[in-house]
C-alpha cells in the first residue's frame, strides 16, 4: 500500500513538471538562439503595442482579440468566437504544449505585426504572459 | 370483409405514395439535377442535413476561431484549395504544421459534399457550376437562395450578428448537423417566420 502511495505521489509531481517543462522547453530554445536577457516589461509593451494592418489600415494589437484583461475571455475580432483567457491563473490549459505555443506565436505574430516574432520577442512575451 | 386485405394494402400503398409526394413536394429547384433525389432517396437518406463533425483535430484546429463548418458543406476541390493557402485564410493567417495540414485536408476531402448522402450536401453540390470552386459556403447558390428572404437589418445590420458566416448563431443545432428552419433563432430577434 505504501509503495503505491509513493508511486502515485511521484506521478502527480511528475505531471506537474510536465506542464512546467513546456514553458522551460520554450525558454531553453530561445536561449539557444542567443537570447540572454528576458524582460516581462518588454513583453507587456509588445503585447499592447499597436500595429497597422497592411490590408485594412486598421490599428491592431494582441489585445484586439485577447482583450485588455487576460483573466477574462477574449473575442475573435472577425468571427466573434470566444477565446479562452490567456492567464494561466484562471486557465490551466495555457502554456502546457510547446506545439500549441509555437503555432499561435507563428500565426498571430504574422497577423498582428506582419512578420514572425523574434526569439527575443517571444521570450519577453511568454515571460509576461505566464505571470498573469 | 372479403376484400379487406386488398383494401388495406391498397390504402397503405396510396398512403405511402401520398406521404412520399409530400416529402418531395418541398420546393427546391436543386433536387433533381445530377444527383437524383427520387422518392426512396428522400425517404431513406440520412435524417440530418449534413454529416456532423466527429474529428477532434478538425474541431480543435478549425473550430478555434470560427464555427466548425461541416466538410459536407463544400466540394472537395474547395477544401483542397483552401487548405493549400492557409496563410491567406480570409485575410487571416491560419498556417498549420505539415502533418496537421495533411491530416485535416484528408478529413475534409473524404467527408466533402461530393459524395455525401445528406440533403444539404447534395443540394449544395447540385447548385454549383462545374467550374466554380467556392471558398465561402455563404456564396454557394444554394445557400444564397435559402437565405434570400432575410432582410439585411436582421443579419449584416444586426449588431448581435453581423454576418451569415456565423451559422451556429442562428441555427441552434448547426453543430449537430441540423439546419432546420424551425430551429432558427436570430440573435436579438427570435424565431424566423417567413
Amino acid at each position: 500500500m505504501k509503495a503505491k502511495t509513493i508511486i502515485s505521489v511521484l506521478f502527480v509531481l511528475g505531471s506537474q513538471f510536465a506542464s512546467a517543462n513546456a514553458v522551460d522547453d520554450m525558454f531553453s530554445e530561445y536561449k539557444k538562439s542567443g537570447v540572454t536577457n528576458i524582460s516581462e516589461q518588454q513583453g507587456k509593451t509588445l503585447w499592447t503595442k499597436k500595429f497597422t494592418n497592411k490590408k485594412t489600415g486598421k490599428l491592431q494589437s494582441c489585445t484586439t482579440c485577447h482583450g485588455n484583461n487576460l483573466k477574462k475571455a477574449g473575442k475573435h475580432v472577425k468571427t466573434g468566437k470566444l477565446i479562452e483567457p490567456m492567464a494561466a491563473s484562471v486557465n490551466s490549459k495555457r502554456y502546457t504544449k510547446v506545439k500549441t505555443m509555437k503555432k499561435w506565436f507563428k500565426r498571430n505574430c504574422k497577423w498582428t505585426i506582419g512578420r514572425e516574432c523574434s526569439a527575443q520577442e517571444q521570450a519577453d512575451i511568454l515571460a509576461y504572459l505566464i505571470k498573469q | 370483409m372479403k376484400h379487406m386485405k386488398i383494401i388495406v394494402t391498397a390504402s397503405a400503398i396510396v398512403g405511402l405514395i401520398l406521404s412520399a409526394s409530400l416529402v418531395i413536394g418541398d420546393d427546391d429547384r436543386y433536387e433533381n439535377k445530377e444527383r437524383k433525389e427520387g422518392v426512396f432517396r428522400q425517404l431513406f437518406s440520412k435524417k440530418l442535413d449534413v454529416a456532423p463533425v466527429k474529428n477532434e483535430l478538425y474541431r480543435e484546429e478549425c473550430g478555434s476561431c470560427h464555427f466548425a463548418y461541416q466538410p459536407g458543406l463544400l466540394p472537395s476541390r474547395s477544401w483542397k484549395k483552401m487548405m493549400g493557402d492557409l496563410e491567406n485564410h480570409f485575410d487571416e493567417n491560419a498556417e498549420l504544421d505539415k502533418e496537421t495540414q495533411v491530416a485535416l485536408t484528408k478529413y475534409l476531402v473524404e467527408n466533402s459534399a461530393d459524395d455525401a448522402n445528406y440533403k444539404r450536401s447534395i443540394r449544395i453540390m447540385n447548385s454549383l457550376s462545374k467550374n466554380s470552386t467556392p471558398l465561402r459556403i455563404t456564396k454557394t447558390p444554394y445557400f444564397i437562395r435559402k437565405h434570400d428572404e432575410i432582410p439585411r437589418r436582421l443579419v449584416q445590420g444586426n449588431p448581435k450578428l453581423g454576418s451569415f458566416s456565423k451559422c451556429a448563431a442562428c441555427h441552434v443545432n448547426a453543430d449537430k448537423g441540423s439546419y432546420e428552419e424551425d430551429d432558427v433563432r436570430i440573435p436579438g430577434v427570435g424565431k424566423w417566420d417567413d
